[in-house]
């Protein structure tokens, strides 16, 4: 165990002392955030909407004016029948319209039921799927609030439309996305040439010829970096709270269990990778096109999965990001708990046992 | 003295086509400092590599204090000190860090064994705060001899410890070897430095992976059964082409300030003719003494 | 033996407050073979780096194959020809891709190239062997090739550092032979080497010890003055002071 310790003591000694790719490490998620978060709230404040109202009473009014009364939206029309919806959109001033149905304080009195409209610009994507979920919340809470007053149960019945990308299924996705990279790229990469650069300087060498065991170097290796993927989750965790009041829904705990479980999984991973390579510049080839690419582009970060041809649909099964991205949305933003994501997890917890089985099985008690 | 600390039988080991390492088999004593003397390429890092259980032999086996290099290499681990041929420390820690590490990962601490390494160690204490990428070649060396010394070996394997490293610290280097040696560690080296052979008890000199003579330096060079003369001239360029050229030459080798020459037949007097015939000036022949690298090349021309 | 082609009046180099070279002073004459010796750390590799052109002096009177270090140094490393043992030939190219491309660089037309190309493979016997990779030869035969490689530009003067490292004697004692010829044809050739038998082949040596010329002389000379019987003992009485 003092060997242990001593071992890990040392790989401190190389991560702090190596003050660049610190900065760059624990810098990269402030600058993710900042930019990712910028970007879009900046666009969220005043976005231009039309109002189509059908009815005309005083629950569409206060509707209106509450959804008016916040900082997102500003009307630009009032709008008097569906034909000129689309040509607004095309105007590009307006990014949403909600559509109220006829006799809607009627239908709610009498059918308790009554419906509106959301139809969104999806043209951009994240912004129309802000909007509308910002719309909806809005919604919600008036009727929570007409929910006091009243003996019987009723419901606004909203009908999301997205226009010119009718499949979009994103929702607020950066936080969780910027999570899942990271943790991937620190973990993976960050291991992974921590131990060939051994290989290279012929350390490794000196450290076979030792009583170590190679579990030791090994899970030696790996520790410190557990430590730091986790404060960078924590961090974007934290940022996504502070400076976008994003809350996390479901249960923390689960929450940081499931990101530690991950974490692993991309350390065992990053174990696997540097057992084949015998350079750091090899890894870092590896670690960048096979993992940061795919995690970026097959894990529905960026695009949906279900918009994806069939073969890459089938491939995205083995991007280990594909299901945490999955979980991480699931417990993030839906708040669901671990009854709705123990596949996926049983997936990453699956890949993390494969990747150690592999790892094992290649690492050498010897040079090549 | 005469128990065994390492031995070597039939070792083979091939990279593809070439084989690095044939068929070499040795026994060194206990306590010994022994010599594998060659150029790179001769097979020496993978020999070494193989007695440090790094690499498996293709055939043959080696043992090293009665251990097996291939079945007991856990055993073995503990008791080595093993010190490869590039640089092999963590550059961005200090001195004293890399030594503190390295006692650490070998269950034992600087003060415990303190004193084996005190006089080496001492040279680089004014230094431990710096890192040891910062060090000057020969106070690397020093460094790297402390942490492979620092749990105290049985077995002590440097391969290559003096390349690169200029001829005073080089010196310094042997010194401190012969005295490790007094306090009964076995220690093999390897060098590509012929001069350094005569430091060793005994040596092996190895080329293309073979194993050309094993002995006492004394006896390799007594074994030189030709008789060597140092040929000198003033204009050394055209001595050179001259002798290379002449019937009579066996080998002519440029040594130093003189050219060494053995010839197949006659004496002194029929060299100082033929010189005289290419009309040389100042002409000098003198028979000398045969060094280790005489002995090298003459086995190396014959194997 | 007149000619001067290297010239060294009081060259001073520092880093901050470390002083690397402390006013060296020397000549190199056209067609000698100049061995620069000292111990690591000593300054060598520094004072190489000026004189190559690679690095500017603090102070002093430097002029190279007659051009000055300060503002000349892209005639100076036209006129001059560098190898060492570590960088010396690409090893993933072939014998005939190397050559061609640092004929390539120095300048040499394409039928040069092709010519002294056929002449080099011819005299190091590696006709034969002309389209392997670099790193599928010999140490020994890639030291040869990589020392007719520098000179493929008959540059005036060749700085060799440590060129013969880890060379078998025998393949040692040809690429010496090369050296010599190289000489006799009028190239000046500097070197440094761990070799002390290896300074004994050059005409003069220099000796520096922390960053100053301890010695230079003809290795004949030095011992005489030291007396003692070999270049490797000068060496060490000079640099343990």
């Amino acid at each position: 165990m003092k060997r242990f310790k001593g071992f890990v003591i040392k790989e401190f000694y190389h991560i702090f002392r190596d003050y660049r790719t610190m900065v760059i490490l624990f810098g990269m998620p402030f600058v993710q955030i900042l930019i990712f978060g910028f970007a879009i709230t900046n666009e969220i404040k005043n976005a231009g909407i039309a109002i189509l109202d059908n009815s005309k009473d005083a629950v569409t009014q206060k509707i209106t004016n509450k959804i008016l009364s916040s900082d997102y939206f500003k009307l630009e029309k009032n709008l008097i029948n569906y034909s000129e919806i689309e040509d607004n959109f095309r105007k590009g001033k307006i990014k949403e319209v909600i559509v109220f149905e006829h006799d809607f304080a009627k239908k709610l009195e009498k059918e308790k039921k009554a419906g509106i409209q959301i139809i969104a610009d999806a043209s951009d994507p994240n912004t129309a799927s802000m909007l509308s979920s910002y719309t909806l919340s809005i919604i919600n809470s008036y009727q929570q609030e007409m929910m006091k007053y009243q003996k019987f149960p009723m419901q606004i019945e909203p009908e999301v439309k997205m226009l010119y990308n009718e499949e979009l299924k994103g929702v607020f996705m950066f936080v969780p996305g910027t999570i899942t990279i990271l943790l991937m790229l620190i973990s993976a990469m960050m291991t992974s040439i921590s131990i060939t650069r051994e290989k290279e300087l012929g350390t490794m060498e000196v450290l076979l010829v030792s009583p170590l065991k190679p579990m030791q170097i090994i899970i030696g290796k790996v520790f410190p970096y557990i430590f730091i993927a986790f404060s960078i989750a924590i961090i974007i965790l934290l940022m996504g709270f502070t400076v976008f009041g994003m809350p996390v829904q479901g249960n923390l705990l689960l929450l940081l269990g499931e990101c530690l479980l991950f974490i692993i999984m991309a350390l065992s991973l990053g174990i696997f990778i540097s057992t084949l390579c015998k350079t750091q510049q090899i890894a870092m080839m590896i670690s960048m096109f096979a993992l940061m690419l795919p995690t970026i582009l097959l894990s529905g970060f960026i695009f949906p999965i279900e918009n994806m041809p069939v073969p890459l649909q089938i491939l995205s099964n083995i991007v280990p990001t594909r299901w945490f991205i999955i979980i991480i949305k699931a417990i993030l933003l839906k708040g669901v708990g671990i009854a709705y994501i123990w596949k996926e997890t049983l997936v990453i917890a699956g890949m993390t046992v494969i990747f150690i089985g592999l790892s094992i099985k290649k690492f050498k008690v010897r040079l090549s | 003295m005469s128990e065994i600390a390492i031995s070597a039988n039939n070792l083979t080991k091939k990279y593809g086509e070439i084989t690095a390492v044939n068929g070499l088999s040795f026994e060194i004593k206990k306590a010994e400092l022994f010599g594998f003397i060659g150029p790179d390429g001769a097979g020496k890092t993978t020999l070494f590599r193989i007695l440090s259980t790094l690499l498996l032999p293709d055939s043959g086996n080696a043992t090293l204090a009665g251990f097996d290099v291939v079945n007991d290499y856990k055993k073995i681990r503990n008791i080595i000190g093993y010190m490869p041929g590039r640089f092999s420390l963590y550059q961005d820690l200090s001195v004293e860090e890399n030594l503190k590490f390295f006692a650490t990962i070998f269950g034992t601490t600087i003060k415990e064994n303190y004193e084996l390494i005190k006089d080496i160690y001492i040279q680089i204490e004014p230094f431990k705060t710096r890192p040891a990428g910062k060090l000057s070649g020969g106070m690397k060396q020093k460094l790297a001899l402390c942490c492979a010394l620092i749990h105290k070996p049985e077995v002590l394997v440097l391969d290559e410890p003096t390349t690169g490293v200029d001829a005073v610290s080089r010196k310094e280097f042997w010194e401190m070897l012969k005295r490790l040696k007094e306090s009964g560690i076995t220690i093999i080296v390897s060098t590509p430095y012929m001069d350094e052979a005569g430091l060793c008890d005994r040596v092996s000199l190895i080329q293309g992976g073979n194993i050309m003579s094993t002995d006492t330096p004394a006896n390799i060079i007594k074994a030189f059964n030709k008789t060597l003369f140092a040929v000198k001239s003033h204009e050394m360029y055209r001595l050179m082409q001259d002798l290379h050229e002449w019937d009579a030459t066996e080998t002519t080798y440029l040594f130093g300030q003189h050219i060494h020459l053995t010839i197949q037949k006659g004496n002194k007097s029929e060299i100082a003719a033929f010189l005289t015939d290419k009309q040389h000036k100042e002409v000098e022949i003198q028979e000398i003494e045969p060094n280790i690298e005489d002995s090298f090349m003459r086995l190396m021309s014959k194997h | 033996m007149s000619e001067i082609v290297i010239k060294v009046k009081d060259l001073v180099k520092k880093f901050g407050n470390f002083v690397a070279n402390d006013h060296l002073c020397f000549e190199v004459y056209k067609g000698e073979i100049f061995g620069f010796l000292g111990a690591n750390g000593a300054g060598k590799t520094t004072a190489i780096k000026i004189l190559c052109g690679l690095s500017k002096p603090t102070s002093g009177e430097i002029n190279v194959a007659g051009f000055d270090a300060y503002h000349e140094t892209e005639k100076i490393k036209k006129s001059i020809g560098y190898m060492s043992q570590k960088f010396s030939l690409y090893e993933d190219l072939t014998i005939t891709e190397n050559i061609r491309f640092y004929g390539g660089i120095y300048g040499l037309s394409a039928k040069e190239i092709k010519l002294r190309t056929a002449d080099l493979l011819e005299k190091l016997n590696l006709t034969e062997a002309k389209d392997k990779l670099i790193k599928d030869l010999p140490l020994g035969w890639r030291q040869k090739l990589a020392f007719s490689v520098a000179i493929l530009h008959q540059p005036k003067i060749v700085f060799l550092d440590e060129p013969t490292g880890g060379v078998d004697p025998i393949t040692r004692r040809q690429f010496w032979n090369m050296i010599y010829e190289a000489a006799h044809n009028g190239i000046t050739v500097f070197v440094t080497t761990h070799y002390m038998d290896e300074a004994e082949y050059c005409n003069r040596v220099s000796i520096m010890v922390d960053g100053k010329i301890a010695a230079l002389d003809t290795p004949e000379n030095l011992m005489k003055t030291f007396q003692v019987e070999n270049m490797e003992k000068v060496f060490l009485k000079l640099a343990r002071g």
